[in-house]
């Protein structure tokens, strides 16, 4: 290696008291929480600052504030959660989620935040798939935009404040962005600080800190058609793995059921749920609305059995049931997947998403403003005037790390995480609108955590061990060393693991698929190993991705193993062999933990029981779609005399 | 950012910018519209300077006819027929019969925030078009005297609303003869829309759209004022082309007046 | 339906750098940042270029196309002639890093200077009252994806680099004019976008507004509404008059 590359010397080297991994909506609120409990805090981002995955976010940010309708509450809210989670969810954190997601939406109007408003001057709130009442506070179509802007804005608000007491904007809080994290130190068991590098000029830096949290979001970029960014690498996942943490629920992938599928270089960018929240339908060839042929049983109550009603539904939401175009996003993917599979898909290989001809032009425009012109400007159709083409993309994970519902934390003292990149919140199927709420709600509560912990060590930290940085910086320039000269391009390889993925793993999973996969994963693990950049360390995209496919890698076996291990199909996780929910399997979580350098090891773990006054919230008729008899047992019907809990 | 070279022409790039000697890589014709910008007004005013100057062929006796640029008409050399606001202006070469007027529209137009944008690029090449870079070595932009009094825009504003009105009163005054009777010819049409014209690029203003409800915060508690705000707002989205009309029909209306009062032409009539 | 294109692309540092010419393939209904990773994958692996979402919502890929600014990923190859040389840049006013990337970090400066929101200190959260049609000016502006093109393209600062110190740029204008809008805010901000912004170096020609990728009317809906409001409390002795005569308690 030239010595250009190598570059021997000192590291640059940070002390701070919570290193945040990831500037997106979790990372930030994280931040802003740490500093404001008085802790020395430092983001790390791998893109500029403000540039987060949450901007993609469009539709609305969901918590029950009631504002447009009187009658929803946290419990509502709990409950839709829970129902679109197929009860899998880890119902502290969707309680928590559900108590206090008003209160953080609030807050971002302290911090700057303009929301679209009621009538009345309160923050409006719309309708969407899975939620009984309107209920995402929202901008336009930009509602992530706004939540990055806002959080972005406090940080700056709070360096202001920093300033005028220090006279140094960063001395509490510094935004280092463009700068990549590669290895997390453990020592003595606990958090000891990061490993990273910075993009532009490749140098390293390590980062000296008790507490860590990841909020790095989701692992899309392991799919060919997905709506997510390049960052979305699964680095969180990948580094809590290696750190000795826990991951859970990895086999539910959401797919969201409208990404455009034409012209081939934006196939899977996002199309909003908004569109159909504002009345757009879905329609095959054949120009019929097919989302009624795909009501699921436990939905039937709840959805509209007529065009006619779910159209009344739009202005009259009190009497009518709403169209089976809002079901949930797994329900509406699926029915996607199979009306094009059955040959009546678009010309594209999607179906039609037609709001042209349910609004006026002038209304789609004021409503939908980024939506027409994402489609004016990358495909050259006026939405206003013809009907989308839409097809399902990967669009979240709701697996993730394993962690303590209260303080966000980890197996691993001092790792904390928070967004899409920890699990258990989502069950096996996201709500739209939950993933906003999602980042504020557990961003709080992970730099809360985190701030308690450093408080709780009382000034003993684990210092990082020196082998461990030599070893760090070691695996970070091994593509560019002799032992891979002649390996391959990463780029090659990357496609290749993004194929496998997309045909062996996708939407609908089959056991010997995904062997396959299992086996073409460790194939492309070895040649992962040895992919060769050349060029130099200043903003190399090869060297970035080479050192991104490790995470990839390891994360795409974990959604390929615990795919393989569930023998039913539930949100996010459809198995063509076993196509039913099957109760058994909704107390049971699977369990990754990382088993040498590129392998996992899975467990099953059971499901804390619900507490009974949660359980209470539901319907038993309801409950009994979702569980076994004799966990129905505690229910307030059952304990009233009823017996129809043991029928089942 | 130590050393910061000048950019004169394009040539040398500041330190630690991407090294492009090209003054601009634009590929299309971005010099159209500044030349054109310089040709209309250039042409404008030539013209306008000549009339102004020209002291004949301002008023049409017959049919009351006033062309604006003698409007009002002060000068002991106005015809007094012409002449609504008395005449007290000595009457030399040097001095317009609209002396009283003609510098506050001058002054109107030359600090409108659509016709800066027009002369600083066509004018004085700053910059140019978007993305070229402009020949200036130092640049302060409006913080200093003299185009700190850009700021004044809104007084000639008023001022301009005045001139308006006087403007409409000789409109209307066009419909009647000098014989005293109703009259209606293409004279009095060209002359309305001439004030039609001239108000709406008044009212479009920016200054207006301030003054009017853009500077108030809080719309909900002011609801006649949100409603002017947003008709001006409405009006100010079409700012430049209304600057351009109204150079249009203020040369037009001032050329037909010119033409039927030289005898080159008769006045189309409709009625008397 | 795919074409063999001629790119002619930027390479180089902050030292030194020259245009590089690519025949590189395209095919139907991509846009320029395609053939940029294009380029990536096949002929210049080590080819620096930012980008994120590829769908015109983050604005990272921000580069200059034929001399324009512009989002890669929004500028689609069919606006092009198959037979035209197309020229891609970085950002001409702000310092290189290597080939299309630039060191955007002026931005993030003047981002820290205006000052933040400043609630009433008594309103509770929850507690915010606004109308829409109050907060719909200042929307329109947080619709800005910070992007820097209106940045780039301001001759202020592209063309006088000794500028930068003392201009905001359009994007950070557009800030304190939002603010200012804001019917909540409590921060008196006029005569500071004057007096520490640079609001008066604008010449309001325009060029910010052409390159938002956003189409938000910069000029006309942020500037010269904050520029008049700048007049009422700098420059128009009425107001100033009144403000001495009838003083008003917190006025």
């Amino acid at each position: 290696m030239s010595p250009d590359i190598e570059r021997p010397g000192n590291i640059e080297r940070h002390d701070y008291d919570v290193v945040v991994i990831g500037a997106g909506g979790a990372g930030l609120r994280a931040a802003i929480e740490a500093r404001a409990q008085g802790k020395r805090t430092a983001i790390i981002s791998k893109s500029l600052f403000g540039k987060a995955h949450t901007v993609m976010a469009e539709g609305g940010c969901a918590a029950a504030m009631g504002n447009v309708n009187s009658n929803d509450s946290w419990m509502v809210h709990y409950r839709d959660t829970m129902r679109g989670g197929k009860f899998l969810n880890n119902w502290r954190m969707a309680e928590l989620h559900a108590r206090e997601a008003p209160d953080r939406v609030w807050e971002l109007e302290t911090y700057g935040a303009l929301f679209d408003r009621t009538p009345d001057g309160r923050i409006s709130q719309r309708n969407f798939g899975g939620h009984t009442y309107p209920r995402l506070a929202h901008v336009g179509d930009r509602t992530g935009l706004e939540l990055i802007r806002t959080l972005q804005q406090k940080i700056v608000s709070l360096q202001q404040e920093d300033y005028r007491e220090t006279g140094d904007y960063d001395s509490n809080i510094r935004v280092f962005h463009e700068c990549t994290i590669t290895d997390l130190f453990v020592s003595e068991g606990r958090v000891a600080g990061a490993f990273a590098y910075y993009r532009g000029t490749g140098d390293f830096v390590r980062f000296d800190a008790p507490a860590v949290v990841l909020a790095t979001g989701g692992v899309g970029k392991s799919y060919q058609v997905t709506s997510n960014s390049w960052e979305y690498t699964g680095d969180g996942h990948a580094l809590a793995l290696r750190a000795g943490a826990t991951l859970i629920n990895m086999e539910f992938l959401q797919f969201h059921p409208t990404g455009m599928v034409w012209p081939p270089s934006v196939k899977g960018i996002l199309v909003t749920e908004s569109v159909r929240g504002d009345g757009g339908v879905l329609r095959n060839s054949e120009g019929k609305r097919f989302m009624f042929d795909y009501i699921p049983d436990v939905f039937k109550e709840q959805y509209a059995t007529s065009e006619e009603e779910g159209d009344r539904w739009y202005a009259d939401q009190e009497n009518n049931r709403r169209p089976p175009e809002l079901l949930p996003r797994d329900e509406v993917a699926r029915a996607i997947n199979s009306e094009v599979k059955a040959g009546r898909g678009s010309p594209h290989g999607g179906v039609f998403l037609d709001i042209a001809s349910r609004l006026k032009p002038d209304e789609i425009q004021k409503r939908l403003p980024s939506m027409y012109h994402q489609f004016k400007e990358l495909a050259d159709v006026d939405i206003t005037q013809e009907a989308m083409e839409v097809g399902p993309t990967c669009h979240y994970v709701m697996g993730g790390v394993e962690v303590d519902p209260d303080t966000a934390m980890s197996k691993v003292p001092g790792l904390f995480s928070a967004g899409e990149c920890s699990g258990g919140m989502h069950g096996s199927n996201r709500l739209g609108g939950n993933s906003l709420s999602d980042l504020l709600v557990f961003g709080r509560r992970a730099g809360a955590g985190a701030a308690a912990y450093v408080d709780g060590l009382g000034g003993v930290r684990a210092a990082v061990a020196i082998d461990d940085v030599t070893e760090a910086q070691k695996r970070a320039l091994l593509p560019f060393s002799s032992a891979t000269e002649g390996g391959e391009n990463p780029f090659v390889v990357h496609l290749e693991l993004q194929k496998t993925m997309n045909d062996l793993v996708g939407i609908i999973r089959k056991a010997d698929e995904m062997e396959l996969a299992l086996k073409a994963l460790q194939d492309i693990a070895v040649r992962a190993r040895t992919v060769s950049v050349a060029g130099r360390r200043e903003f190399n995209p090869g060297w970035h991705l080479a050192l991104d496919l490790r995470n990839m890698l390891l994360v795409s076996l974990c959604v390929a193993k615990a795919a393989l291990e569930r023998r039913e199909s539930r949100g996010g996780h459809t198995r063509d062999d076993y196509p039913v929910m099957d109760s058994d399997w909704r107390h049971v979580l699977l369990v990754l933990s990382a088993l040498g350098e590129d392998n996992v090891n899975l467990v099953r773990q059971e499901q804390l029981p619900m507490r009974p006054e949660l359980f209470d919230l539901f319907e038993l008729d309801e409950l009994k779609n979702y569980y076994t008899g004799e966990e129905l047992g505690g229910h307030r019907a059952d304990a009233s005399g009823s017996d129809k809990g043991d029928k089942l | 950012m130590s050393a910061a070279p000048e950019i004169s022409h394009g040539t040398v790039a500041s330190a630690g910018r991407a090294q492009i000697s090209a003054r601009t890589l634009r590929t299309d014709r971005w010099w159209l519209p500044p030349l054109l910008t310089f040709a209309g007004l250039a042409a404008w005013v030539a013209y306008a300077t000549v009339r102004a100057f020209m002291q004949e062929w301002y008023f049409v006796e017959e049919y009351n006819y006033l062309t604006p640029f003698y409007s009002p008409c002060v000068s002991v050399g106005c015809e007094p027929e012409s002449a609504h606001f008395g005449r007290f202006l000595p009457d030399v070469w040097w001095l317009p019969y609209a002396s009283l007027t003609l510098p506050f529209l001058l002054l109107f137009r030359l600090t409108c925030y659509y016709y800066r944008k027009a002369y600083y690029r066509a004018f004085w090449l700053s910059p140019p078009a978007c993305g070229v870079a402009e020949p200036h070595k130092k640049y302060s932009g409006e913080t200093r005297f003299p185009l700190l009094g850009q700021n004044l825009h809104r007084y000639f504003f008023y001022a301009a609303t005045l001139i308006s009105v006087i403007n409409t009163y000789d409109a209307v005054l066009a419909f009647g003869k000098a014989d005293g009777g109703f009259g209606l010819g293409l004279g009095n049409i060209i002359l309305v829309a001439n004030v039609v014209a001239l108000w709406a690029y008044t009212i479009s203003c920016h200054s207006c759209r301030s003054i009017v409800g853009g500077r108030i915060n809080n719309f909900s508690k002011h609801p006649m004022r949100y409603k002017s705000w947003q008709f001006v707002s409405r009006l100010n989205t079409k700012h430049m082309e209304l600057a351009w009309l109204t150079l249009a029909t203020l040369a037009l209306t001032d050329f037909y007046i010119m033409a039927v009062s030289a005898g080159w032409i008769s006045d189309l009539r409709i009625v008397g | 339906m795919s074409y063999d294109a001629r790119f002619r692309v930027w390479r180089g540092d902050d030292e030194k750098g020259e245009l590089v010419d690519y025949p590189v393939e395209v095919n139907e209904g991509e846009v320029v940042l395609d053939i940029i990773h294009r380029l990536q994958q096949t002929q210049a692996q080590d080819l620096a270029v930012r980008w994120n979402c590829k769908a015109g919502k983050c604005g990272s890929c921000s580069a200059e196309i034929n001399g324009r600014p512009r989002l890669m990923c929004m500028t689609r190859m069919s606006t092009f002639t198959e037979t035209e040389t197309i020229t891609v840049t970085p950002l001409r006013t702000f310092p290189v890093i290597r080939d299309l990337v630039t060191d955007v970090s002026f931005n993030y400066t003047k981002a820290r200077e205006i000052p933040s929101f400043a609630p009433p200190p008594d309103l509770a959260p929850g507690d915010y009252r606004m109308a829409q049609v109050d907060v719909e000016r200042s929307q329109e502006f947080r619709k800005c994806i910070e992007c820097f093109l209106c940045q780039d393209i301001c001759h202020v600062v592209r063309d006088h680099e000794e500028n930068k110190e003392s201009f905001a740029g359009p994007r950070y204008l557009m800030r304190i004019a939002e603010l200012d809008m804001h019917p909540l805010d409590v921060a008196d901000r006029q005569k500071e976008a004057q007096e520490e912004h640079g609001l008066g170096m604008c010449n309001i020609t325009k060029c910010c507004t052409e390159v938002c990728p956003e189409h938000i009317k910069i000029t006309d809906n942020a500037l010269i509404p904050l520029k008049e409001r700048v007049v009422d409390r700098k420059y128009d002795p009425l107001v100033w008059l009144g403000s001495k005569i009838f003083k008003r308690p917190g006025a």
